[in-house]
Parts: C-alpha cells; structure tokens; sequence
C-alpha cells in the first residue's frame, strides 16, 4: 500500500504547536529546577529543616540578646559514645 | 468562484495564536513596570527569584488578557482594531481561551507566591481578578469610566514587583501605581479621539462616545494637570533623585503643553490634519511612561 506523503498545511500548524509546547514545558522544567537550587542554597536554614518533621533547638525561632551555648553538665543517652565517656545519664 | 470562497474551513490555530492571545503587547508594560517596581525596591532579590516573579507576573497578566479576550470576543468582531484577534477571526475557539485564561491564571499566582512571597501572588490574584471580572465583565460595558477604574489594573504591575521583594506596600510603590493610574485615561482617550468610529459601533461607552469630543479634550488636558504633581512627589521619594526628577519635569511639562493644545482643537481642526495633534499625544503618552520608568531605574543604578 503506498503512503499517504502529501502533507496538509494543517499538519505544519499542528507541528508549530506541538513544539512550541515542548519548548514551553522544557523551560519550564529547567525554571523550576534553577528556582529550587537558589532556594536551597539562599533558603533560611529553619524553614528547610522543618521538613524533617522532628523539632530540635535549631528550629525555633532565635530571640535576641540570648546566647545560646552548649551547656556544662550534658545529659546523654544510655549506651551511648557519650555516656561511656562520663557523661551522666539520668536528667 | 463565489460559492467556492463562501465555505470557510475551520482553521486549526498555531502556536502563535495562543500567544497573541496572552496580549504580548500588554504584556510589554507589565514586564517593563513590574521589574523597575521590583529592582528599585530596597530589599534585592537573587537574579534567577526575580526573572521568576516578572515571568510569573507577566504570565498572570496574559492570563488576565485571554479572559479579556475570550469574554470580549463579540466586540472585537465589530472593531477594526480587534478583528483580527484570534477568537473573532476564528483560530481559536472562545472555550479554549476560557480554559487557557484560568489554567495561566492558577499556575501563575501559585508559581510567584512560591518564588517570591504569598503576599505578591494574592495581589496578582486580585489584579486578575479586577481586570477580568471588574473591569471586562462589569465596567468596560456600563460606564464611560470604564478607562479610569480599568486602569487601576494595569496600574499594580509595580506595586507587584515591589511587594515581591518587599513583601508589602509602601508610599513608593503607591505613587507608581498613581502614575500608571492617571496616565492610562488621558492616553485611551487620546487613542478614542482618532479611533471613535470602532467604539461607537462596538457600543463600548467610551467618553468620546457618551459626553462628546469636547468633554473628552478637557478631560485629557485636566488629567494631564493631576498627573503631574504623583509624577515629581515620586522623585522627592527613596528612590527618586536629580535624574529622575529632571526627566520628570520636562515630561510632564511637554505632556501638559501637548494635552493644552488637544483641548484647544476644534473637530474641525482635528478632522482636518487627520488627527495631528492627538496622535502626537497618543505617542507623547507612550514615551512619558516609559521614560519615567526608565528614568527610576538609572537613577537607582546610578545611585542618589
């Protein structure tokens, strides 16, 4: 059977618009990918962490003029590297 | 040969079609307003977050410009201007723009409130929302103000831009939105004094076609007048300065003498020279805005 090759103007409006999609989508792919690297490395460190859905101490919001500091007399968990090395294990 | 060219095929739209239906023309403005308002405010952005928040910005107004379209799709066929727009030319069916209207409008003001802050993606939402429903479904067709409250839409562009980096309004970005606010009447009626015919037939209230050609010369050079004081307050402002205010001032005073000479003409007069002076205007309008734009943004890479 011989194959249809004549090609329709229809078809080159088709093709324009089918490519200028991809075009658009493919941008849009690499925008969002350029967005999240800045957002990332530019990010607010506490609001990333969030995500981690567990609280910690870096996570809350920093008052001023308070200096936070590691504290002298640590509690450390039972068999850990920590209590092996003197740290006291009950609070 | 006549009844061969009676038969109209159905025409299948390209991608350009698509685009001229987001108002690429329009969307100049915005692109060009939203990015001074966004680069002159105090706090800077990274480069790729702003080239994001315009792009999100200017897509939101193209979106704002296909439901424009879509809904005006019955005057545009009776305007010369707007005949050839893609729904009344029929490429694109009225459904279609519809659907690319609002898919454009979600991902735009999703996309800026994650890129920038939700503050500036509810604020493009609601410009949207003014200009597709206040203004096209509401005012455009019921009140010869329809310029002057439109404009409002076309005025928070800037105040977009700096909210973007901001996160809020200040006295700044109010004074742009002024000057894009009172600019945009006396520039449409200039543009209705040399296009009166289209309006008329379309039944769009356009001043020129409710209050006369008289009422409407007035008008531009009483606008003219209020302009003037937002366009030199902005300069006095954080981020005007010697060279804004020198551009200010000689804009305004070649826009107030020009819009002068448009209220001192006769019919006559303007039917006579094909509208001379009012299309002197019209482009004079095109560059005041530009130029004060312009203006801002080398005055704040140049510094105070």
């Amino acid at each position: 059977m011989m194959a249809l090759r004549t090609e329709h103007e229809l078809h080159g409006r088709r093709r324009s618009r089918n490519i200028g999609l991809l075009v658009v989508l493919l941008s849009f792919v690499a925008l969002i990918f350029g967005l999240s690297v800045v957002k990332v490395q530019n990010g607010n460190s506490a609001s990333l962490q969030g995500f981690d859905h567990q609280v910690r101490p870096q996570l809350l919001p920093r008052e001023d003029g308070v200096d936070i500091q590691p504290s002298d007399d640590p509690v450390a968990a039972p068999g850990t590297p920590a209590a092996a090395a003197g740290a006291r294990t009950a609070p | 040969m006549a009844d061969t060219s009676a038969y109209q095929a159905p025409q299948e739209a390209e991608f350009r079609d698509y685009v001229a239906l987001l108002k690429p023309r329009v969307m100049s403005l915005v692109v060009f307003t939203a990015f001074v308002g966004l680069i002159v405010a105090p706090n800077g952005l990274h480069p790729l977050v702003a080239f994001c928040s315009v792009l999100f910005i200017a897509i939101g107004g193209g979106a704002s410009g296909a439901l424009n379209m879509w809904y005006d799709a019955d005057i545009d066929a009776v305007m010369k201007r707007t005949q050839s727009r893609p729904i009344p030319a029929g490429r694109v069916a009225g459904g279609e723009a519809l659907g690319l209207g609002l898919t454009l409008s979600g991902l735009a003001v999703m996309m800026l409130g994650l890129s920038a802050n939700w503050f500036a993606a509810g604020f493009l939402a609601f410009t949207i929302f003014f200009y597709a429903v206040i203004y096209t479904m509401w005012l455009k067709r019921s009140t010869p103000q329809n310029i002057v409250i439109g404009g409002a839409a076309g005025a928070f562009p800037p105040m977009i831009g700096w909210a973007c980096a901001t996160g809020g309004i200040a006295v700044e970005s109010l004074l742009m939105f002024a000057l894009i606010f009172f600019w945009t009447p006396p520039h449409f009626w200039a543009l209705a004094l040399f296009m009166k015919e289209d309006y008329h037939n379309a039944g769009v209230p356009m001043l020129t076609v409710t209050h006369g050609r008289q009422v409407t010369r007035r008008h531009i050079f009483a606008y003219t007048l209020v302009l003037a004081p937002f366009a030199i307050w902005l300069g006095l402002t954080s981020i005007g300065g010697p060279i804004y205010l020198a551009v200010a001032l000689l804009l305004n005073a070649l826009f107030i003498w020009r819009g002068w000479q448009v209220m001192q003409r006769t019919d006559e007069q303007s039917y006579g020279d094909h509208h001379k002076a009012e299309k002197r205007f019209f482009k004079l309008s095109l560059y005041y805005l530009f130029g004060h734009f312009a203006a801002l943004l080398v005055q704040h890479w140049v510094g105070a």
